[in-house]
């Protein structure tokens, strides 16, 4: 059995465990260091960023999360989660995670009012359909820098207005992440493709 | 498609970011920092605390946008306004401001006592209250992208949310065991919508985000209301009324992440000072409640 961490903080975690449970991922919510034992993958979902990161701190988990990053076990963060996986992230207070090579600013499209939906192409989730993958963005995080190592999986449209053709979606290794939320989606090949990654990795990870 | 703005699913969406989270009242941008400072998922910008708006008595109307705009500017949370119940003209206010969330609240002096806002037409997502199951879905059937159970706004007594917050859970609880033959009677006794009950019966939940609101003072409170159901906490009066606000805030935050664990309870409870003060719920005549604004 497959077990997947969920940082479950704050936030929509929740959401997650949906879909993984409906993909028959063993799911665990994860609160504490020790929660991060045995794991094979760990998502960091969306909520607040400042929130997450204060919590982070608060219950002494920044350390334990970059020995989880430094193991090379698979991550995933949506949106805020995206956020403190990033190397630089603009205008906050707290240390990141660096896991990915990558610039981002925080709620760059505007505020609530300009939050959106709209239709991506995902290749590399592709299930030899064409279907566009719907995504919801809410007070998103701008990539605004994407290191040479990293691979863009998805940009917005051309017709997406002023960020129009930003990177929205990307990957650095066995690390995933997405400035929108798959977890709103009535569709699950996002989540399947991070169970994709954690099954070719194959181990678990156990904290010293 | 290009891109769509202020559809249903992005509405609901946000107030799915903030579960787990506190959402703390503040009258001025240095209270905003503290706030976010603590932990606080959002801010609700306000000119008075609940406690104080019953103090001074007298009309109680949305707060000068100038207020607000300075909160927006000092913090990166999302941040909340209040307009009065049936006030449209406030709510479009509120909107052209940019608020990322309006709280349709009553807690202000009602504008209108048949008619709550018709908010399916805002770009911008409302929370709402309501004391029971049918009084939701009323909500939700306008339009409401969150609701909140109202509790006793201002005195710091937990008695009225938790009433509010169990009646809703009792309602779906009811829902789920009916056949689905007597669903519409069920509506017309909730004096509800069918569609929103329908949707509720089949999640097992309303299909919102719901917080509770309206007495919560300390960690403990703010972690019985999420034992109870609630998917994260509307702290008001409570903080900015007791004896050391910052610590208080940032305990109530770390209680809400760890409800169910009574020895990090215990922990984040100790050495806060004094709560505020509180008047009894009980205490208060019918003229000064206002969980009954509204219907």
């Amino acid at each position: 059995m497959t077990t997947i961490g969920v940082l479950s903080l704050q936030g929509d975690f929740v959401e997650h465990q949906a879909v993984l449970r409906r993909l028959s991922a063993d799911v665990r919510q994860v609160r504490t260091p020790d929660g991060l034992r045995d794991l094979d993958g760990l998502i960091m979902p969306g909520g607040e960023s400042t929130t997450l990161c204060r919590l982070i701190q608060d219950f002494n988990l920044y350390d334990p999360l970059r020995a989880v990053i430094k193991s090379g076990l698979p991550v995933w963060g949506t949106c805020a989660g995206l956020i403190i996986l990033a190397q630089r992230a603009i205008d906050l207070d707290f240390p990141t995670l660096g896991a990915l090579d990558i610039t981002v600013r925080r709620n760059a499209y505007g505020r609530q009012v300009d939050s959106f939906e709209t239709n991506l192409s995902i290749p590399a989730i592709a299930d030899g359909s064409s279907r566009p993958f719907h995504s919801v963005f809410i007070r998103a995080p701008v990539i605004e820098e994407v290191g040479a190592g990293v691979e863009v999986l998805a940009h917005l449209p051309a017709d997406a207005g002023p960020a129009a053709t930003s990177t929205v979606a990307l990957r650095q290794g066995p690390f995933i992440a997405t400035t929108f939320h798959p977890e709103l989606a009535d569709d699950d090949r996002f989540h399947r493709y991070f169970l994709d990654i954690v099954r070719q990795q194959g181990r678990g990870y156990t904290p010293k | 498609m290009a891109v769509e703005t202020g559809t249903i699913t992005v509405k609901r969406g946000l107030a799915q970011m903030l579960k787990g989270g506190v959402i703390m009242d503040v009258v001025t941008p240095e209270q905003a920092k503290i706030a976010e400072d603590a932990g606080a998922c959002a801010v609700m910008a306000l000119e008075r605390v609940p406690a104080d708006i019953r103090a001074a008595g007298g009309v109680a109307r949305m707060a000068d946008p100038e207020i607000i705009a300075r909160i927006m500017d000092t913090v990166s949370i999302p941040v909340m306004a209040k307009c009065r119940i049936g006030h449209f003209v406030e709510a479009q206010v509120l909107q052209a401001l940019g608020v990322d969330y309006l709280d349709e609240s009553e807690v202000l002096t009602p504008a209108d006592e048949a008619h709550h806002i018709n908010k399916h037409p805002f770009k911008i997502p409302f929370v709402c209250g309501c004391r029971d199951l049918g009084e939701a879905l009323r909500r939700i059937g306008e339009g409401a992208a969150m609701i909140r159970t109202k509790g006793e706004a201002g005195t710091g007594d937990i008695v009225e949310a938790v009433r509010h917050m169990r009646a809703v859970w009792d309602g779906i609880r009811r829902l789920q065991s009916l056949p689905e033959d007597e669903l519409p009677a069920e509506a017309k006794t909730l004096n509800a919508p069918l569609e929103p009950l329908k949707e509720t019966r089949e999640l097992g939940r309303l299909p919102v985000v719901n917080f509770a609101a309206g007495g919560i003072a300390t960690p403990a409170d703010a972690a019985l209301m999420m034992q109870l159901g609630a998917d994260g906490v509307f702290v008001g009066s409570g903080i900015y009324k007791s004896d050391d606000p910052a610590p208080r805030a940032h305990a109530i935050v770390r209680a809400v992440t760890n409800y169910n664990d009574p020895a990090i309870l215990a922990e984040v409870s100790r050495g806060l000072g004094e709560p505020m003060k509180g008047l009894a719920a009980k205490g208060l005549s019918q003229e000064e409640l206002l969980a009954t604004r509204g219907w």
